[in-house]
């Protein structure tokens, strides 16, 4: 820590014999030169990794680019295949289911936790931190470890889970958690359930716990029951935490990646595809470089609108930074 | 966690009916909220008992989770029989050197965007913060391009710095550094300190919890990267431990012992994190949240 005792009278200091020429500019200057300095390491990165390949890729997209070939320019063909290609269609349908099983079942299911947890249902406090950190233990694992705890969990003859459904209900009982059409987005919808609900949970907590007391308590007196005071006073007060989490969580749905990948390579029938996981294929298994782009492009566009929408529903167009 | 009981408040309702009641509901929620607990754990616990089993001990029914006798090959075998050590070294060598860059990185932009007056300031940082809102895989096919033009595929640089330039990093550390007080910074240039000098020895050592929270942010994130390395790693050598775990599923997916192996290791950092620097890995979790 600096002390300030040797203030010249004057509040500045200046080296013995007055600066002049370069070092005089330098000297009134310094201040406002100095951060590009400092931002330049940043920016050259950012430049170079980010905002180049974001333009480059929107180019791309309106090119046809088999390989390291050169692109073609071909207009909006790839983005009007994109409309009649079944396949990203399916990719399209099958993120959304995801979206939709974070949305409606995932974050209804986090909130309710943390008003539980933060309500007098649990009157002990060590109790409520001991909820708290157990939320973590999914947090602590990747995308990719909690696949492979999960394709051992769902496999079929011997997994766990069909193990247990057999024990109880028999032979005929048993799922086909990551083989069967039908069921495999709900498998994978259960694994986002389990990665995710802690932390959603952790951050409806934080947001309960800045609500003053007294404005539930004042209700409660009013005779407002528990469901009038949680319609009426916490969730419309918890409305920033909420536009939060639903918009990472659309977000993240909508770059599922790993879980699908690696549980059942998308399929059986794509019923699984994610679509990264079809941008990641197109790209890198077919070499379709142009292409690829447009996915991304539309991958942008759509979680672009969706956190527009998101900003709208909730209301909040008040960011005051 | 029942072990301390308290007693409850003097305003609690006398009447045993709703004390009979409210007994009922604290008792069914904690009960409910446990079994949350053991399904948030099971995977884990499962995962850990796992890899201490041979094959055939894996999908006994029903599960033992303390194994007979703790069975070690899964682990001698991934040492002695597979490049874990390696992967173990490449994910940690990747996620040490991006952390470090994109702390240094972050860490100086943030700090002359929270305390510096310059032209075009503003309108810099938004380009940033737009830049958050987008998607990564967009870059993906550019990205990997331009690896491939600088040779850098299967290298450690082509996992450290093409992401070091994090946005939401110098988000933060732009909020952290609005905290400083400007008066310290004053003082120190008052005293013939250096601009460089100043973000040294003022900002840094004050910036502390920032530098902790950030810095296990970036760990994390390049710990658990799957889709980055997956496309620009193709020589197993260089495999990060994300990308070889999938692999040691063996020809015919069955060899979960190892993969359990593989994964309690992986996961095992993380957890050293976790414990030994709680306060600052929740803060950063929680960043998100409340500093947007």
């Amino acid at each position: 820590m600096a002390s300030s005792s040797d203030i010249s009278p004057t509040g500045r200091r200046y080296a013995p014999g007055t600066p002049t020429g370069f070092r005089l500019w330098w000297h009134r200057h310094r201040l406002t030169i100095i951060p590009y300095f400092y931002i330049a390491p940043f920016f050259i990165l950012f430049a170079i990794f980010l905002a180049w390949p974001v333009v480059r890729s929107f180019y791309l997209s309106f090119h046809k680019q088999q390989g390291i070939s050169t692109p073609t320019f071909i207009g909006l063909d790839n983005y009007l295949n994109l409309f009649i290609d079944p396949r990203f269609k399916q990719s399209l349908l099958n993120t959304t289911v995801y979206a939709l099983g974070s949305l409606l079942l995932q974050i209804p299911l986090a909130f309710i936790l943390a008003v539980v947890v933060n309500s007098k249902l649990v009157p002990w406090a060590n109790a409520k931190s001991f909820y708290r950190l157990s939320y973590f233990v999914p947090l602590l694992t990747s995308a990719v470890i909690a696949s492979l705890m999960f394709s051992i969990l769902y496999d079929y003859n011997s997994g766990l889970i069909n193990s247990y459904l057999m024990r109880a209900f028999g032979e005929e009982a048993k799922v086909g958690w990551v083989r069967n059409a039908s069921v495999v987005k709900f498998s994978i919808i259960l694994l986002l359930i389990w990665r995710f609900t802690g932390i959603n949970s952790l951050y409806f907590v934080a947001g309960l716990q800045n609500i003053p007391k007294e404005l539930e308590e004042a209700a409660a007196i009013d005779g407002a029951n528990w469901w009038q005071v949680l319609v009426g006073i916490t969730i419309p007060l918890m409305r920033p935490v909420i536009l939060f989490v639903t918009v990472t969580a659309i977000n993240g749905s909508y770059q599922i990646f790993a879980e699908p990948y690696l549980l059942t390579g998308g399929g059986p029938r794509d019923q699984s595809l994610s679509i990264v996981q079809y941008l990641y294929n197109t790209g890198f298994s077919y070499f379709n470089l142009g292409y690829a782009s447009s996915i991304g492009y539309t991958l942008v566009t759509i979680i672009v609108i969706l956190a527009i929408l998101n900003l709208r529903f909730f209301g909040a167009f008040r960011e005051d930074q | 966690m029942t072990t301390s009981v308290q007693a409850p408040p003097a305003s609690a309702p006398r009447f045993s009916a709703i004390r009979f009641r409210n007994g009922f509901l604290v008792s069914l929620a904690n009960i409910l909220l446990l079994i949350g607990v053991v399904l948030a754990a099971v995977p884990f616990i499962y995962m850990i008992s796992a890899s201490f089993k041979p094959q055939n001990e894996i999908f006994t029914f029903p599960v033992q989770i303390i194994p007979k006798e703790p069975y070690l090959d899964n682990y001698t075998t991934l040492i002695g029989e597979t490049l874990y050590l390696r992967w173990f070294f490449n994910t940690a060598i990747v996620a040490v050197g991006r952390t470090t860059l994109s702390l240094f990185l972050c860490m100086l932009a943030g700090f002359a965007f929270a305390k510096y007056d310059f032209p075009f300031r503003r309108v810099l940082f938004v380009m940033v913060l737009a830049s958050f809102t987008l998607p990564f895989e967009v870059v993906l096919i550019p990205l990997y391009t331009m690896m491939v033009r600088l040779g850098w595929l299967n290298t450690y640089w082509v996992l450290i710095v093409p992401f070091a330039a994090s946005a939401f990093g110098i988000f933060l550390a732009r909020q952290y550094a609005l905290a400083l007080p400007t008066e310290l910074m004053e003082a120190a240039r008052i005293d013939g300190s250096s601009e460089l000098g100043i973000f040294f020895r003022i900002a840094l050592p004050n910036l502390r919890p920032a530098l902790a929270v950030m810095g296990i942010i970036f760990f994390q994130a390049s710990w658990n990267d799957f889709l980055w390395p997956l496309i620009v790693l193709n020589d197993s050598k260089m495999y990060v431990i994300n990308l070889a775990l999938p692999t040691l599923r063996g020809p015919y997916n069955d060899q979960y012992g190892l993969v359990l192996g593989g994964a309690v290791i992986a996961v095992i950092p993380i957890i050293i994190i976790f414990f030994a620097m709680q306060r600052y890995f929740i803060e950063g979790i929680m960043a998100g949240a409340l500093k947007g």
